[in-house]
């Protein structure tokens, strides 16, 4: 495990390294915090809205953060050929993977920390209500989450030849997995033969990451998941994250190290 | 003595880019032993081979047919390169990252302990000179530095094999003298290098043996001392007759 967390530890150093992430934080902060002390007409339903702006500010944010990080990662590695000296190593490509992973992983979970601390900063300062329960519900199941989004990047990272590709399809794939897997049932029950059985397998196969969606809870104020509904989530997320490993994987190993 | 580094039989071929032409013949059937404590040149024209068999050996390609080994153990075990220290042609480094991190990082994935770590990368950075600059950027280093920085983190795991992809090219003559004292170290020490080059004179003055290969074809493999006795002429001009260089005419004209 010694090279996986080193391959870890580069990952977030590059982060921190670069700007990007940074603007991220300063972007959600500058439209977030205004929001935070005005009062539109003494509506106190305001807070509603700002509780929902910023979270999904939350959300874009950390798929962004977990895209763009590793869609760059192997294809990074490939391009300026830092692959050569680290596979002579004693390291396999299966750990290069499994580092590249934790790495994106972990910077996904710390920048997650900083957005929920923003976050309950801000809506405890207003609303004088502290129900740190339901954050960390929500901080949890979003990381885990993110594992899924972390892991089929990285295949789409071994597949797809450019990083911004596989940004893009991997960001819309995420997008319309979030807007409309759920629904994908209800949409089946309303076509015909053969089209309904392709849709409900498409449903049944794909992660759904709505499922991690708890948004409604913390803006709403209501009582928060079962502890265990959310182990049973993150053991899910964990499925679809090693099946998406493996599946990096398998292409990887036999894939030409040269760009 | 022990042998360090094995082919047999090694083949290795590439795809063509298209279906209907042949696949590519890198390595054909190539055998080679390296002894240990011995410096070994590997020599051939572009193309020849050589990068390719190195890539076997580091575990990047897989041959076709045939075995390759480094102190005994298959290549494709990730262990076999537990005690090689490998510098590539060209510097391919994080470069994010400042000296002393990336061999930080290439000590960490050794499993070597912080405080050799530490030991071992002070000494490598005053071996390489760059100790005044061992906490800045490797993207601020020159391109020489950054030769010197690969050649320090080939030597973090204080390697038995050592194996040089064209090390000195690229360097000033310098860093070129620079290169050969490590090797010469290297080898006074009883270490085993396993080199590439195109500097022939270099090759001549520090290898113990030498192999040709042209075409994937091994063609010549023995001493330098030998070759040079059995040919009567330079390592330079046995290499060029094997290859089969041919001068051109002198051009004729008023």
């Amino acid at each position: 495990m010694n090279s996986v967390f080193a391959l870890s530890g580069v990952v977030l150093k590059e982060l921190y390294r670069r700007k990007d992430i940074y603007v991220l934080f300063v972007l959600t902060a500058l439209i977030t915090i205004p929001l935070a002390f005005v009062t539109f007409f003494h509506d106190d339903k305001i807070v509603r809205y700002l509780k929902d702006v910023v979270m999904l500010l939350i959300w874009v944010s950390a798929l962004v953060i977990a895209i763009g990080t590793t869609a760059r990662q192997l294809h990074a590695e490939r391009e300026n050929r830092t692959i050569f000296p680290l596979l002579a190593k004693p390291v396999s490509r299966g750990q290069v993977i499994l580092g590249k992973f934790v790495g994106c992983w972990l910077a996904c979970g710390l920048s997650l920390v900083v957005f929920y601390l923003f976050f309950g900063l801000l809506t405890g300062l207003r609303e004088h209500i502290w129900p740190i329960e339901i954050y960390l519900q929500g901080l949890w199941l979003q990381w885990a989450m993110l594992g899924v989004v972390v892991g089929l990047v990285l295949l789409g990272s071994v597949v797809f030849t450019a990083p911004s590709s596989n940004a893009t399809i991997c960001f819309i794939l995420v997008a319309g997995i979030l807007l409309l897997g759920g629904h994908l049932n209800q949409v089946a029950l309303q076509m015909s033969e053969p089209s309904r059985t392709i849709v409900y397998t498409i449903y049944f196969l794909i992660p759904h990451l709505e499922w991690f969606d708890v948004r409604d809870l913390i803006i709403y104020d209501h009582t928060p998941v079962a502890w265990v509904d959310c182990i049973l989530a993150v053991c899910y997320a964990a499925v679809y994250s090693a099946f998406f490993l493996f599946a990096t994987w398998l292409v990887f190993r036999r894939k030409a190290l040269n760009l | 003595m022990e042998t360090i580094v094995e082919t047999h039989n090694l083949r290795v071929e590439y795809r063509a880019q298209n279906s209907a032409q042949p696949k590519k013949l890198a390595v054909k059937d190539l055998n080679l032993k390296v002894q240990a404590g011995e410096v070994f040149g590997f020599l051939g024209p572009n193309g020849a081979g050589k990068t390719t068999t190195m890539n076997v050996l580091l575990g990047f390609v897989n041959a076709t047919s045939g075995s390759a080994s480094l102190f005994g153990v298959d290549v494709r075990e990730p262990i076999a390169r537990q005690r090689i220290g490998y510098l590539p042609e060209l510097t391919y480094y994080y470069k994010f990252l400042t000296a002393e991190e990336l061999l930080r990082f290439y000590a960490r994935i050794f499993g070597i302990p912080r405080a050799q770590a530490d030991q071992r990368i002070d000494q490598l950075l005053k071996l390489v000179e760059l100790e005044p600059a061992r906490k800045r950027a490797i993207k601020t280093y020159s391109k020489g530095m950054q030769q010197r920085v690969g050649l320090a983190q080939a030597l973090i795991n204080n390697p038995d094999l050592l194996i040089l992809d064209e090390p000195t090219s690229g360097l000033d003559p310098l860093g070129r003298m620079k290169v050969r004292e490590i090797i010469q170290r290297l080898k006074n020490e009883g270490k085993t290098v396993l080199f590439s080059s195109h500097e022939l004179g270099e090759v001549e003055t520090v290898c113990d043996r030498v192999a040709i290969i042209k075409d994937g074809e091994l063609k010549v493999e023995g001493r330098v001392a030998a070759l040079v006795e059995q040919h009567q002429a330079n390592l330079e001009k046995i290499f060029l007759s094997i290859i089969g260089y041919q001068p051109s005419a002198p051009a004729t004209g008023k």
